[in-house]
Parts: C-alpha cells; structure tokens; sequence
C-alpha cells in the first residue's frame, strides 16, 4: 500500500515530457545482488515505476564476469534487453559502433547532461562522434584503505593516518597475532590493490605515465621499482589472508582478524550491514592518507536498441530518471558510491562519504584503469601481479619487467 | 550417402526414413560442430575484440598465445590433472565396482551414495569442497583440534598442490557415475567365464587382469569418452572453487578462453585458445573414435 | 573387441542385475573386512560433504560462525531452507528459488523428452541402417563431446539467431538437444548395437520398415537404455546454468540463475546456511529421479549399454 501511494506521489512530482500514459515493461539487466546493491537498484526501479512504466529486473549474480558475456551475447543474438549495465569505459564500445546501441543524445541535449555531470571526464566514454550512447550513474573510487580502530588500541597505538605510520605498525599487529593486511584471493583485487599503491606512493603523474601514456621505458624505470617492492612488503603481509571474496576479507578486517583493507568504497557498505560506524569503529583513508584521490570509476546504463518504439520512448524516460537529483541521491546512498552531479545535496551521507564529496569537489580526481586501457591489457597486468602477489619467489624486478613489457604493448 | 549400405538388402527408397531421421545429427554435425568449429579456426586468425571481425593478423593470436605464461601453466595443469583424474576415476570406479559386486548387503545404500554427487552441478561441488578444504573451517582445522597442532592440509592455498585440491572434488563429483557404469559391465560378464575361470585354478586377481577387464572394453570405451570429455571441459568446478588461483596457479585453459573471450574481450585470443584445444582433441580422439566406430561390427 | 563382443551377445544380453562375483564366504572373512572396509571408507568420502551440507543448512549463523563445520546442529532450524525457497533475493524479486522451479520443468521437460527421442533415434540408426558417411557424422559428434560449451557460445548464438528461434523455449531446446548428442548418441548406438541382431533380421523378413521397426520392437525392450539416458538429462539440463541464463529472460530463468544469485551474491556475510539449504533443494530433482530410478539405472547400463 505504501509503496504504491509513494509511487503515486513520486508520479506527481516527476513531470515528464514523454506522456506517462502508456506502461511499457522495460527488462533491465545488471550484477547488482548483494543486500545493499539490490536495495540501490530498488531505488531506480520505483523511480522508473513511478513515470508509469514497469521496471523488469534481471539481476545476474557473480559479477560482470559472469554477467557481461549473457548481456553480450542476448544483445548480439536478436534478443536485447531495454537497459543494461556496463562499467563506466570502454566495455560496450564496440556494441556502439556496431550500431547495437540506442542513441540518446535527444534526452542529454534536453538536459544539459554535459554540464551536470561532474567530473565530465565521466561521461567521455559515453559519447561518440558528438553522440550520447549512454549515462553514468555513480562514481566509485578505488583509492581507499579501511581499518579496524579497535585492533589499533588493542596494540596501544594510534589509528595510523597514512601508509607510512601503518607500515611503522605492522610488526606490533603480526606480534598480536593479527594479520596486517587482508587481501582476497581473487586477481583483481591484489591487481586493484596495487594500482592504488601506484598513486598513493608514487603520486598521480606516475599512474598516469603508466596507465594514460602507457610508457614503458618509465614503468620499467626505478620508481616504478619502489611501487613493486612495496607491493613485494604487503604480500607477505597478506599471506594468512585466506579467503577467496573481497568481503569476507573485508569481514575479516570488521571482526578484528585483520586490521587493514585496501579495497574501494564499495567495502564501506559491509562495514555499515555489520552496524560499524565510520570514524568510530573504522577509519577510510582516501589515497592511503597519502595522496588524497578519487578514481572515477564506476557503472554506466546503455539501451539497447529496440524494434518496438514504445520501448524505445521507454528507454528514453528511463535514461532521464536515473539522472534525476532525487534518484541519484537515493541510489547513491543506499549504494554507498558518489553521485555523478555535483549539484545534489548529500546531507545524510557518512564521514567516509563525505571525504569522497569533498575531494570531488576539489576535482582531485583520475580516471578509471577500465577508462584508460583496454579489457585486454587490464587482463594481462591483472594476470602478472595476481602471480606474483601469491608466488614469493618471484621477485619485485621480474614481475616489473613483465609489467613493463605488457605495457609497451599495451591498447 | 547417397549410396544404401551394400551389406543389407536395403533398397535406395527404404533408407530413405532412415536417412530423414539422421537429419538433426547431421545437422549438428556438420552445422553446429563443424561449422562452429571451421568459424572458430578462421577467426582466430583476427583481430576481434569484443565483436568477431574478419580482419586478418596472421598467426599473430597463436605467436601471442603461447608466450603468455598463464596459458602455459593452464596446459600444464591439464595435463595434470587429466592424468590423474583418468587414472584415479577409472581405478577408484573399478574397484568399487568390483567390491560392490560381491554380492554384498546394502548395495543400494551404497550405490546411491556413489552416486548421488553426480547430481549436483560443478558450482556446488566446488563450493563445497572450497569449505571444507578452508585450513580455518574444514579438515585441517579439525585435525588441529584433535591435537595434531602442526597438521597442514590446505591445498587451495598452496599453489603447488593446487591442482589436486581441486582434484579431489572432481572425483567425488563423477566417480559414482564411473562406478555404475562399471559394474554394469561387470554384469555383463557371463557367469560361464568365472565357472572356466575357477575350474582352471586362476587367481581372482588374475581372472580380473587378464580375463574380465579385456572383455569389459566397451564400457572402457564409454567411461573414456565420458571423463575425457570431462576433463576437457573443466571449467565450472575451477571457478567455483579456486577461482583460478592462488596466483593463477589452477587456471585451466577453458578458463583461459572464456576470460580471454568475455572479459578481456579479445575474441580474437580465446578463439586462438580454443583452436588449440580443438586441435589437440581432434589429433587425439579422431584417429581413435574412427578406428573404434568405424566398419562394421562383427555381430 | 570384435570376437569378444560376439561371444558376449551370443551368450545372452538378458543379463539382470545380478552380482556375479564370487560367492560370499563367510560374515567375518578377511574377504568380507576388505571388501566393506572399502566401500565404508569410501562411502565416508562420498557422504562427508553431503554431512556438511545437511548439517550446515539446519543452523543458524550464529552457530555457523563458531567454526565447527562438521558438529551437529545444537538448535536445529528451517529458517534456512524457508527463506532459500521463498526469500532469497535475486536483485529485487526476492520469492526464492520457487520462482525458477517451474521455469526449470518447463525447459527441462520437452528438453529433455526431445534431446532422447533424436539421440535414439541416430543411436537405432547406427546400429541397424548404416548409411556411407554415417561413420563421419558420429565421428564427429564424438569430438564434439570434448567441445568445451563455452567455445560453442558464440557460434551458438549466430546459428539461433539465423533460425530466428533465439531467446525462445524452442532455441533452448535445440540447445539442449544438440549438446546431450554426442554422449546420448553413443549411449544407444552401443545399446541397440548388443540386442541380437535376429530381432532385426526376423523384422525386416517380415517387411517392417524404418519406423515400424522402432516403434514396435526396438522401443519396447529398450526402457532401460532411455532410464539412463533420462537421468543423464535430467541431471544435465536441470543444472545447466550457462544456457539457461544466455538464452532465457528473467521471467522464465531456470533455478540453477537463482541458485547462481543465492550462492554467488557477493553479500555482506555469506549466508553459509542458505546457500546450502539452497543447493539442497535445487539438487533435489535429480536426487529423487537416482533414487526412484537407481535400479533401473543399473540394470539399463547393465543390459547392454555398455557393450559395443
């Protein structure tokens, strides 16, 4: 009842262009599950119920991995979905150029998406020859560390304030029988783990020669060997982590098994279901306290393109809702990731939040490793750093000279 | 084809049902088999990416193919676990299946629980096994709360011994079906030959070994066909429960296609990969299925 | 094989499933401790996860998180299994897995019906009116077997979108049909090849054509053979999730997309109970087909399936 009559009201308040008297079932798939994920889609599907068409979920479990090839596959095969997600990058480029992609520059013209999408380096991988092909939803940032501040006054020391002071404090951690740092056993997120070591100890122009420029001679010169060699220091220091998923691990830092997680704001929802408050039981430090930073990674909703054009006039009303100021700022915070204007106000989020705001505003912000190279060559760093974060006799100056020969040929 | 079988009195006309009901097979034959199959070797000579294209590289997938380490190890491990996964299926079913044909009591329990993990699919497998292998949760845990402090057994996180982590759920999933199968083919045997066989005075072991294992070649045949085919495949089982890792280290190589294909989005790799898997089974199970089902039987 | 096989048939397929060992001795043999030590320490490996499994699924978290996964449950509860039914979340419809239950009858059923009828209809063809080129045809469906699906993917979606049946009941089926061939195929053929061929020679004297023959004397006595064929199907299509996924929509997916969504959502904690109740019950289909089934499994294998 309630929810409907909340529908209702929504209705009202939202005045469309497009008529809302005909409902038009739009399928809408993505790889949002989890509790907290499913609760933020919940968000978007009543504002779209709301314009009196009717949001079909399609969740797929499992991540983009096991995701993106039945997406790929449905839209390919004659069969496509009204909406999909993709991560904000080159994921669905070649979908656009094939023509699969319906072109919503009509909706982004009418309002003005080139000037309410804060950073616009967001909305880049978007358009195509002057052309909008699809609509970021969230920012989500890599750049994070989570910690345990009760395993820190179990040790009598202060919650350290950048990497430095943790590195200071990892012997009195493993003496407590604790483990430095949790890293789950996946690929990505010992390969995410490190490029967050890139900016944060080797600053943003040292990424960007790497990832951006793609220059190899510098990624196999000595600053980038410091990069690896810290790296080598935080494998050791992850080794009893073992579990598999990033969120067991990062229940590992909650529980106080662990006491540090590199991992992106996404962890700060895990930490929130368990009833944690940030600041107060668990301290975020953007860039390793670092270099304060904000990655701008994040999810991306392409259309399809339909035969029928009611689906298509559906697919238009939907990409206008989920810019909406009031669905980015509901998605957004049940999300626990940024919204992509920066003119919505954000009161009610956290502490770690709200840090992100604010570095957003100050435009401290990089693109996205997805932005910068291709699926391909995230692919094979990803299989370099995932071998030698686990196989020890491997060491800093081997794995940098694979890295660097994969980034001299990098696309 | 178009010529009737000479052997029968077969007329043209009269085959002609027969002919019509091979249509799906040769339909997936040569459409679906072949063909995906020819389509599959002449795009990996491209370039694609996320999209199959014709735009031809030469043999530059193949050259990249087999100097990238992980495919290597993904090779190696299948050769591995193979092996070992074909020795150990067809031994373990063996015996079970001649233990369970001694006339025992309770061979129904017993072989519905042989046979009830073939039920469950590879996702569950894995993830089953992943939890009781988990050195803080499964069996090592619970060695080491008996007292035995120092007992390690934690496979799935030991890239040395990876592979045979994995292993033992392979087993467990599909021996039961091997098993089965087995001892329908031990009952298959006449009991005539175990009357030859005692009168003459040979050992059990030896009537088994020379006399009833030969006699039992087509069910060989069928398991073979079953856990290699299996072997090939493995994919499900790898991801559910090791994901690939640690470190890369029981990455198989059709997991390597499908993440080359899927989330590298470089068709133009996973098909370079797949080709060579095709290859090798075709230089393998070609010659063998032609000379084991080709001509006539001798009926 | 051939004079193997020969004298095999010759001395009669009607074989049950009797054992034909050796005859037992007495209760307390050295034989007899071999033999069920054996198969008892063997049963331990195969039971032991399933132990888990059903242990696992009748606690709570709570308990569940105190570490001993093998302890018997101190409060047993049903919650699990409840909520892995009827509450579990895919994304925003949380009914369970009784949303995709009979969305999994309904491809499983003609998919399965299907998929057998073409593969005993190529293996009672190879047996009995081989072709020139039939030798080719089955040749390469035997290395399609070893064909990892995923590799097929691909070429799978063009051939279905070519015939205009992607994304419908009809495509999956033909997916199902298509894929269970090689293995079903051999199945027959090997079975159809051990029934004594004067069964054929009488039919054929008697004028019985291509159908005839099979309708009336080859399926009668083929039951068993199409029990295995049946449990391998079943247990197959019910399970397959690839498929299921790639070409369906979220109204019709299949169970294993929500038993995928329950066991792989990347949750705050994994819910260890859920997950297992979840597989439990999704396993239940094809655990209760072995169990009706598991005699005539045997003895389909046994009559004949197994020789060449």
């Amino acid at each position: 009842m309630n929810i409907r009559s909340l529908a209702a009201a929504l209705a009202a308040s939202v005045t469309l262009s497009v008529g809302a008297a005909q409902a038009t079932d739009l399928e809408v798939t993505h790889w949002w599950t989890s509790g907290g994920e499913a609760a933020a889609v919940a968000e978007l599907a009543k504002a779209f119920d709301a314009t009196g068409n009717h949001w079909v979920d399609g969740a797929i479990a499992g991540g983009g991995d096991v995701a993106r090839p039945i997406m790929i596959s449905r839209i390919t095969g004659g069969d496509p979905m009204g909406a999909t997600q993709f991560n904000t990058g080159r994921q669905a480029d070649e979908l656009v150029e094939a023509g699969l992609m319906q072109d919503v520059t009509e909706v982004a013209k009418a309002e003005g998406w080139d000037k309410i999408i804060n950073p616009p380096s967001l909305y880049k991988s978007c358009v195509k020859d002057g052309k909008w092909y699809c609509v970021p939803i969230n920012i989500h940032s890599w750049q994070w560390m989570w910690m345990n501040n009760a395993v820190f006054e179990k040790i009598g020391k202060p919650v350290p304030k950048n990497w430095d002071e943790f590195v200071a404090d990892v012997p009195e951690l493993q003496k407590a029988g604790i483990i430095p740092l949790a890293v789950g056993g996946q690929a990505w997120q010992s390969n995410g783990l490190f490029g967050v070591l890139q900016v944060a100890l080797g600053g943003v122009d040292l990424w960007k020669k790497v990832n951006v420029d793609k220059d190899a001679k510098f990624a196999a010169g000595p600053e980038m060997l410091k990069i690896f060699k810290a790296a080598a220091q935080a494998r050791e220091w992850s080794k009893d982590t073992k579990v598999q998923d990033w969120n067991q691990a990062t229940n590992m830092v909650i529980t106080g098994k662990a006491a540090a997680q590199i991992m992106g704001d996404w962890a700060q929802g895990e930490f929130a279901v368990a009833g944690k408050v940030a600041g107060k039981d668990y301290t975020c430090l953007p860039g390793l306290g670092v270099n304060e930073i904000i990655s701008t990674g994040g999810d991306s909703f392409y259309f399809p393109k339909q035969k029928d054009p009611e689906k298509t006039k559906a697919q238009m009303v939907l990409a206008k809702t989920l810019l909406d100021k009031k669905t980015q700022v509901a998605f957004n915070l049940k999300k626990g990731s940024l919204p992509v204007r920066g003119d919505v106000d954000l009161a009610s989020a956290n502490d770690c939040m709200k840090k992100g705001l604010e570095i957003l505003k100050k435009g401290n912000v990089l693109p996205d490793g997805n932005q910068t190279l291709s699926p391909d060559t995230t692919g094979q760093l990803q299989d370099v750093i995932d071998k030698f974060w686990h196989d020890f006799s491997i060491t800093p100056e081997e794995a940098q000279k694979q890295y660097a020969a994969i980034i001299a040929k990098a696309d | 084809m178009e010529r009737a079988a000479p052997r029968r009195r077969n007329s043209l006309f009269k085959n002609i049902s027969a002919k019509i009901a091979a249509i799906p097979m040769a339909f997936t034959a040569l459409v679906v088999f072949l063909g995906g199959t020819i389509w599959t070797v002449v795009y990996s000579f491209t370039n694609s990416k996320l999209l199959p294209r014709l735009n031809f590289v030469g043999f530059d997938q193949y050259t990249r193919l087999w100097s990238t380490p992980r495919w290597l190890v993904s090779v190696e491990n299948l050769a591995i676990y193979g092996v070992l996964s074909l020795i150990f299926s067809l031994v373990i079913g063996f015996i079970l299946a001649v233990a369970m044909d001694q006339k025992i009591r309770f061979e129904n329990t017993f072989r519905t629980i042989f046979l009830y993990p073939f039920a469950l699919s590879f996702i569950v497998t894995g993830l089953v096994w992943q939890w009781l292998l988990n050195p803080d949760l499964g069996v090592q845990h619970i060695v080491r709360s008996l007292g035995y402090t120092s007992f390690t057994f934690d496979p799935l996180y030991n890239a040395d011994i990876v592979i045979y982590g994995v292993l033992i759920a392979g087993l467990w999933q599909g021996t039961g079906l091997i098993m089965v199968l087995m001892l329908a083919g031990l009952r298959g045997i006449d009991e005539e030959i175990w009357r030859a066989a005692r009168v003459d005075g040979i050992p059990t072991w030896k009537t088994y070994v020379f006399i009833i294992i030969p006699m039992m070649r087509p069910v060989f045949v069928t398991t073979l066909v079953l856990i290699g085919s299996g072997i090939i495949k493995v994919y499900d089982l790898i991801v559910a429960q090791t994901g690939g890792g640690p470190g890369g280290a029981s990455e198989v190589p059709a997991k390597y296609v499908y993440d080359l294909m899927f989330y590298s989005q470089n068709l133009g790799q996973g098909f370079a990969a797949s080709t060579m898997m095709l290859v090798s089974v075709i230089v393998i199970v070609v010659p063998w299925a032609y000379f084991e089902f080709s001509g006539r039987k001798a009926r | 094989m051939t004079a193997i096989s020969s004298t095999n048939t010759n001395l009669g397929t009607s074989t049950g499933a009797e054992p034909r060992g050796a005859k037992p001795k007495k209760a307390f043999s050295r034989r007899n401790i071999i033999i069920y030590g054996t198969l008892v320490v063997a049963a331990v490996y195969y039971i032991l996860p399933l132990y888990v499994m059903i242990v696992t699924s009748l606690k709570g978290m709570p308990e569940i998180r105190l570490g001993n996964i093998f302890a018997p449950p101190v409060q047993i509860t049903f919650e699990p299994w409840v909520k892995a039914w009827s509450q579990a979340c895919t994304g925003l419809n949380c009914d369970g897995l009784s949303r995709g239950f009979w969305n999994s009858v309904i491809i499983t059923v003609p998919s399965v019906i299907i998929s057998i009828a073409v593969a005993s209809l190529n293996g009672y063809m190879l047996a009995n009116w081989r072709f020139k080129g039939a030798d080719l045809f089955f040749t390469i469906l035997i290395v399609g077997a070893f064909i990892p699906y995923q590799v097929m993917l691909y070429p799978m979606v063009i051939i279905l979108r070519d015939l205009g049946v992607y994304g419908t009941l009809q495509g999956l089926i033909i997916v199902h049909t298509v894929f269970g061939m090689p293995i079903l195929t051999l199945l027959f053929r090997n079975y159809f090849t051990a029934l004594p061929e004067e069964l054929f020679k009488a039919a054929r004297v008697d004028g019985a054509g291509f159908w005839n023959i099979y309708f009336r004397i080859m399926l009668p006595i083929s039951l068993p053979i199409f029990v295995v064929a049946m449990i391998i199907q079943i247990t197959g299509i019910w399970n397959d999730f690839l498929f299921g996924v790639v070409f369906t929509k979220p109204d019709t997916y299949p169970m294993t997309v929500q038993l995928n969504n329950i066991v792989n959502s990347v949750q705050g904690v994994k819910e260890y109970n859920v997950n297992m109740a979840a597989t439990l019950i999704t396993g239940l289909v094809p655990l209760i087909v072995y169990f009706v089934s598991g005699k005539l499994f045997v003895r389909g294998i046994a009559a004949g399936a197994v020789k060449g």
